[in-house]
């Protein structure tokens, strides 16, 4: 984590002038709150974040920040994201994006992020769909769910399982919070950019004009995680009871990282001798 | 394999420039192959036309790579004659074919392998005598222990006496060169692109391994970290090209290397690097294609993905190496020139190159360093990454710069960045990043120009130097236009190399002619242009060229 500043700041300092594109009433702007007011209550120096995001409704939330961002191409935010990090460990790097960018086209990414597991916090803004695309089934669409004029009759697979998925490939800080409860998910995004590993967020977060049964959602969720489990299987037990509804952090430990080897500098010539007869 | 390799660097203390390929068969251990080595007084940089001499150790699927090895009437086979008899195919060049009873000999002595009598029976012949060997033998063996070296050293002693037994008149005559007043370097293609990489700045790497681009980031891992650089392995090509381009937006020169099927993958990654206006290098190390293709052998066929791969307008930098130790030039220029337009740059090298090794001169030192230009921020002031300047390039903040906070971004956008589907936003910005690489200054580098004869043989790549001995040979009917740099186009350098011409033949490695429908879809050429191309394997050689460019001359 980079250093603070000492004045107060607020987190209106923390988004940019550029007008969401989000309709009324998406959960995505609950995110940018807690997003910005979690790097306000840090005190991060806005020039020492970088925010890094894919293609969809939620991945255009880099462009509403004022710190650096990256609003790059569908599903790799995490490489570009680790690229940003590997080179430049002294920056606090996040990650954004939603549940088709992070899970479909993305997925083969997330499992390697979570085993990586470099200092960053990666949020999926889930909302079950493809916003952007206008309302298909995504990996988190339930196989019954027949509302896309893509897939008539449902997708016909269960719903992938983020959090058990990113346990299993070695995240090491994983949580799941709610965009209407706002002020758990900024402490929770504050508690996971502090966290030395890679830290995943399953946001729940309603589209309301593909999914507007999402509206009720606030009625499902309960805070069942209450106290994060530090033993991996633990945790992986405690999703067999999962009504993917659970929020709170579930699991934080932490436990080593990629790291690529450094050396002290040594003149290019010292390395051309190895071509010498 | 091992062979070959101490042969070529062993003649190279000698004083002999040396260039040594591999023809390798589809197996991953084991099965066919062939050291192909070239020697001579000069430096050696193209495979030429044909075999002074084929020593065979075993005729093992000799059908599936016989017209790899061209011979003539007046060339020699050595051949064991425990291996069999001389394969049709060999026979039908009517070579001259001598036996030499390598395995026989081996035998005579403990702890002496075939293989040893061979290299001892070539270096004989070659004017290198066993202590020429040992060091090299040494290095090879590593840490085998003491017996093995002995048995080795025993096996060029009996090959050179094997040598000695056979007809005095199947070699050619040989002088051997003066000894060396500074030491010649061993290097691949690979490795020197590798070097090349390191000399222009890069300190981030990102990998997934293909063959015959491996080498490159095999090499790079250990010498990367000795330069304060990194490479990270990763889970595929998509996740490499963008990683490299996470790097990049945090201000480090990166780069990654693959072969056609992982351009192919990489391709999105590329076209935002151009919209959102990162420098990164790639380098195709280019094999048989389409598909999975041939793997092990060289073709230029990935030439039209490089030009043209990425949808929408995207202006971006292609470039070739023209040889072996060019490769480290030309990658290094490359990682410059991406830094500087401040967009992807593609190097397309070729197995041709990147697996084989020559002996080449201690190439220059300095060369081109990555310099991005960085803005000039102050907090308060919108800073405007993408601002409109008059050649293009616009100043760019790196993270940690405070007051230069900005999104970068792959949509549309204005010049601060912001999203736009405007259609003034979306002219302005196409052209600034056309004019980026209109301005960029390539007038050193763009092609290899020698000769001024009245037929212009445009060549690219690892055929650059096949064609260069071609025009040498032509009695002065050829002039030789190597290109280097693809794009940016050349217009007013290639009108001058084609001064007083009145042909054109084009040169290349592809069954598509795809270089040749570039030329003439892009550049002002003389009425008559003709085409020179096959697919790989075969390398097109000197005698081919020659023969088109003799023609050409013929029918005025
Ligand atoms: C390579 C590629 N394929 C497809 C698309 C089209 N596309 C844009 S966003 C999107 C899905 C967005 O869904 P999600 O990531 O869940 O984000 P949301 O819009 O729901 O926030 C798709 C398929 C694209 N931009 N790029
Ligand atoms: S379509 Fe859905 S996800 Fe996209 S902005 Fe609207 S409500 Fe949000």
């Amino acid at each position: 984590m980079n250093q603070v500043i000492a004045h107060e700041v607020d987190f209106t300092d923390y988004k940019s002038d550029v007008t969401p594109v989000w309709c009324p009433g998406c959960g995505d702007y609950a995110v940018l709150s807690a997003i910005t007011k979690a790097l306000a209550g840090l005190g991060l120096a806005r020039e020492n974040v970088a925010l890094i995001s894919g293609i969809g409704c939620s991945s255009r939330i880099a462009a509403y920040t004022s710190v650096y961002g990256f609003h790059g191409i569908h599903g790799r935010a995490l490489p570009i994201a680790q690229g940003l990090k590997l080179a430049r460990p002294d920056l606090t790097v996040l990650c954004a994006g939603g549940d088709g960018d992070g899970f479909s086209i993305g997925g083969n990414h997330f499992m390697h992020a979570c085993r990586r597991n470099l200092d960053l916090t990666y949020i999926v803004m889930d909302n079950n769909v493809y916003g952007m695309t206008k309302g298909q089934a995504s990996p988190t669409s339930a196989a019954d769910w027949t509302e896309s004029k893509l897939t008539p009759e449902g997708p016909g697979v269960p719903p992938f399982q983020p959090l058990d998925i990113a346990l299993a490939a070695g995240a090491s800080h994983v949580a799941r919070c709610f965009s209407g409860k706002v002020q758990m998910l900024t402490k929770t995004i504050a508690e996971a950019i502090q966290h030395p590993g890679f830290s995943f967020i399953q946001v729940i977060s309603p589209c309301v004009t593909y999914r507007p049964e999402m509206r009720d959602f606030k009625n499902l969720v309960h805070e069942s995680f209450t106290e994060a489990c530090t033993d991996r299987r633990e945790a992986r037990r405690r999703l067999i009871d999962d009504d993917g509804f659970s929020l709170g952090t579930l699991f934080k430990s932490v436990e080593p990282s990629y790291k690529p080897s450094h050396r002290n500098s040594e003149p290019l010539d010292e390395l051309e001798r190895q071509f010498a007869l | 394999m091992t062979v070959g390799q101490i042969l070529v660097d062993a003649a190279a203390r000698a004083g002999w420039y040396g260039l040594f390929r591999r023809s390798l068969g589809p197996q991953i251990r084991g099965g066919e192959s062939a050291a192909l080595l070239r020697f001579g007084d000069r430096p050696i940089l193209n495979h030429g036309d044909s075999f002074d001499l084929l020593l065979a150790y075993d005729w093992g699927n000799i059908n599936r790579f016989a017209a790899e090895l061209p011979l003539r009437p007046d060339s020699v086979v050595l051949f064991d004659p425990d291996a069999g008899e001389v394969p049709e195919v060999i026979e039908r060049t009517d070579a001259r074919c001598v036996a030499a009873p390598l395995a026989q000999t081996a035998k005579s002595a403990p702890g002496v392998r075939a293989n040893m009598v061979g290299l001892g029976l070539v270096a004989h012949a070659l004017g290198l005598v066993p202590e020429d060997l040992k060091s090299e033998l040494e290095k090879a063996l590593g840490d085998k222990g003491e017996e093995i070296l002995a048995g080795s050293l025993e096996g060029l002693r009996l090959g050179a006496e094997l040598c000695e037994s056979l007809p005095a008149d199947i070699w050619p005559k040989v002088v051997r060169p003066a000894p060396l007043a500074v030491p010649r370097w061993s290097i691949t293609g690979n490795e020197a692109a590798g070097m090349g990489a390191i000399r222009g700045g890069v300190r981030f790497v990102a990998a997934y391994p293909i063959t015959p681009s491996t080498e490159i980031l095999e090499w790079l891992a250990p010498n990367l970290t000795r330069v304060g650089g990194q490479l990270v392995q990763v889970e595929d090509e998509l996740a490499s090209v963008n990683m490299i381009v996470g790097a990049s937006f945090g201000g480090t020169p990166s780069l990654t290397a693959t072969s056609g099927p992982g351009l192919s993958l990489m391709l999105e990654g590329l076209g935002m690097a151009v919209g959102a206006e990162f420098p990164i290098t790639l380098i195709d190390v280019q094999r048989g294609g389409p598909s999975t293709g041939i793997p092990t052998k060289s073709e230029q066929s990935d030439f039209n993905i490089a030009v043209y791969g990425m949808h929408g307008d995207a202006p971006h930098i292609v470039c070739a190496p023209t040889s072996i130790p060019d490769c480290l030039s030309t990658v290094q220029w490359a990682v410059s020139a991406a830094e500087a337009a401040q967009c992807p740059a593609i190097v397309l090298s070729d197995q041709n190159m990147g697996q084989s090794r020559a002996i080449v001169d201690p190439p220059k030192s300095g060369g081109p360093v990555a310099e991005r230009r960085l803005a000039q921020v102050e907090d308060g002031a919108a800073y405007k990454r993408y601002a409109l300047t008059n050649d293009g390039v616009s100043p760019m903040s790196v993270p940690g710069m405070k007051g230069g906070e900005y999104t970068a971004d792959g949509l549309a956008h204005n010049e601060r960045g912001t999203p736009s589907t405007q259609a003034s936003d979306h002219q302005s910005q196409l052209d600034k990043r056309l004019r980026k690489l209109e301005t960029l200054d390539c007038d050193d580098v763009w092609a290899e120009v020698a000769g001024d004869g009245p037929v212009a043989v445009i060549a690219w790549g690892s055929l650059t130097e096949a064609a260069r001995e071609a025009v040498e040979r032509s009695n002065g009917a050829a002039r030789l236009i190597g290109v280097r740099v693809i794009l940016p186009l050349q217009e007013e350098a290639m009108a001058k190399a084609l001064d007083g011409v009145s042909k054109v033949l084009v040169v290349e490695q592809n069954h598509g002619a795809q270089f040749f429908h570039f030329l003439k879809g892009h550049y002002s050429l003389p009425q008559t242009v003709e085409s020179l191309h096959r697919p790989g394997p075969l390398p097109i050689r000197p005698v081919e060229i020659l023969a088109a460019i003799t023609a050409m001359k013929g029918d005025a």
